[in-house]
């Protein structure tokens, strides 16, 4: 474990950090803040951990580029040991983070953004960024209370943000997963790009399907939670 | 359910005997009868008394599975299909080349590497092998004792189940289990990083690591841990790794027509690996169904193959095999998943 520890020691620089806030947004599922410490471009990652004893594990940043804080997004894996522990952050403990890297970008160009229960972090952050324009936003979840910054998605983007929702009904979401929504819709631009984020099953049958619709498939970009 | 002694590691056994009220070197027995001796039940343990083996048939079986299903290709090449304690398929490749036979072993059922050209990621994730089902695969196959080689490049990313893999490697390394030699090994990976270095550290069994193109913006598109861990961060590692004089690294490269096969990608792969002793294996791609990537030529795939060498990178071409038996990994078992499901 000897070099691990050493590349979780070099890798992107993990510093220390204090939690500035952390707040359960929806049952198990958490929005946990820290001080930004340079530029990020939304859509960009960064590396978490809680001590070197682990790698880090690597979250989307969920908050807009000028908001002065790094927020991400998480929801708790019983058996993980990461995301229990950081569920009982309050604000002043430590943590510890790289700066925020990646090229999964937004940019203003008109797209699809699809994402799947905690997959929302990458658009929320574009979205806050000022990229939402000539964007469409699908977000797939199981139950209702997923649907998480639904209230102010749905006030800027209106009719260009979609809530499919699988298991449960709620007048202005479509009941169904995100698949059989896709599959329902026709409208689907070829010069368009298209992000996908979210769990591998998702994202693998998201993107065949975008093919099968004659997307070609250098206009879609896919981050998957590993 | 019983919990299984085939998997279980030496101390495993040893304080599975201590909990029994065995003597400690029961322990090593076990080892023994599981890994160095052709039997299949607790009770074919002659050496253990009549009472150990009923404290032992209590609380644990065997633990070694046939599979369900075996195809053979014209070229000798077969893939079995291995029922997993998750109600699953995995599939497990044997391919005969003159004196040698070499096992490609799933890690995985399923994978959530979502690569653009693999049809295991098609299924998804849907759960991880243990180190006994890994080892397993070339226990229960017909071949098993002639077996000469294993590479760990069947269903799943071997990193993304390291505790398991470490674990498969030390019972087919360790002179209390199957004794291989390490450097018949090769354990193949997209590069996870932490996993990698881990792997490097704790095993001796050669590093395969799937490139695919030099090109961020292209492997990006086609495998999405690009985002996570880029392939340049993943050739630095290993650039700083001694690897000393018998280990091995390669990399793995699917040609893609028009897409990896210029004259730009040999230039870029050369600068990226300059300074590594290796080898990059070219793969013809295979398509699987809903993947708008095609193979190229053989001239094309060829003279890829002499533009680098002749940049004294040494590249050779793998031979295409078993390709009437759904050689594309993964199709197998999602056809009986579907069978079954349907």
């Amino acid at each position: 474990m000897a070099k691990a520890e050493e590349y979780s020691r070099a890798d992107h620089e993990l510093f220390s950090v204090k939690v500035i806030d952390n707040v359960e947004i929806s049952a198990g599922v958490y929005l946990i803040s820290w001080k930004q410490n340079g530029a990020f471009i939304p859509g960009q990652v960064v590396k978490v951990a809680i001590d070197r004893l682990q790698p880090p594990r690597i979250y989307s940043v969920c908050c807009g580029n000028i908001d002065g804080k790094i927020n991400i997004l998480f929801n708790i894996k019983e058996d993980g040991y990461l995301t229990p522990k950081l569920a009982t952050a309050v604000p002043g403990d430590e943590l510890l983070v790289s700066q925020p890297y990646g090229s999964f970008h937004g940019d203003g160009s008109p797209a699809f953004w699809i994402a799947t229960g905690t997959g929302i972090a990458p658009f929320y952050s574009m979205f806050q960024s000022g990229l939402s324009d000539h964007k469409i936003l699908i977000h797939g979840a199981r139950y209702l209370n997923q649907f998480y910054f639904e209230e102010e998605l749905e006030w800027a983007m209106g009719k260009n943000y979609v809530r499919c929702c699988s298991l449960e009904t709620s007048c202005n979401v479509f009941h169904g997963r995100i698949t059989n929504y896709l599959l329902e819709a026709n409208h689907f631009p070829k010069d368009y790009k298209y992000y996908l984020c979210g769990k591998s099953l998702m994202v693998v049958e998201v993107r065949d399907l975008l093919i099968s619709k004659g997307i070609p498939y250098e206009n879609i970009f896919a981050e998957i939670y590993f | 359910m019983k919990d299984q002694l085939f998997g279980k590691d030496l101390n495993e056994l040893q304080e599975i005997s201590l909990a029994l009220g065995l003597p400690k070197f029961t322990g090593k027995q076990l080892a023994d009868w599981l890994y160095k001796k052709e039997i299949s039940s607790v009770d074919e343990m002659s050496n253990l008394s009549k009472s150990a083996r009923e404290l032992l048939n209590k609380k644990y079986e065997f633990g070694i599975s046939a599979p369900s299903k075996v195809q053979v290709s014209l070229d000798g090449t077969k893939k079995y299909l291995f029922p997993t304690s998750q109600n699953k398929f995995i599939e497990t490749a044997m391919i005969p080349d003159d004196d040698r036979k070499t096992v490609c072993v799933s890690t995985q059922v399923g994978c959530k590497m979502g690569c653009l050209f693999c049809m295991t990621g098609k299924q998804g994730f849907e759960g991880q092998l243990t180190a006994g089902e890994i080892v397993n695969q070339i226990r229960s196959i017909k071949e098993y004792g002639d077996v000469s080689n294993i590479v760990y490049m069947g269903m799943g990313e071997p990193f993304d189940n390291l505790d398991a893999v470490l674990k498969s490697l030390d019972i087919l390394t360790s002179e209390w289990g199957y004794a291989m030699s390490p450097r018949r090994i090769t354990v193949s990976s997209i590069g996870i990083i932490p996993a990698m270095l881990r792997f490097l550290n704790e095993s001796e069994a050669h590093l395969a690591i799937s490139l695919h193109t030099p090109f961020d913006e292209e492997r990006r598109k086609l495998m999405p841990v690009q985002i996570a861990y880029p392939i340049a961060d993943v050739v630095r590692e290993i650039k700083g790794w001694d690897f000393g004089r018998q280990r091995r690294v390669s990399f793995e490269y699917i040609l893609f027509k028009g897409l990896n096969d210029t004259p730009l990608h040999i230039r870029e792969l050369v600068k990226l690996l300059s300074g590594i002793r290796c080898r990059i294996n070219l793969i013809r791609f295979h398509p699987v169904p809903g993947t708008p990537l095609e193979s190229p030529d053989e001239e094309t795939i060829n003279h890829f193959r002499d533009q680098l060498n002749d940049k004294d990178i040494i590249a050779t071409v793998r031979a295409s095999r078993g390709q009437d038996i759904y050689a594309a990994c993964g199709l197998l078992s999602t056809k009986e998943l579907v069978g079954k499901e349907g």
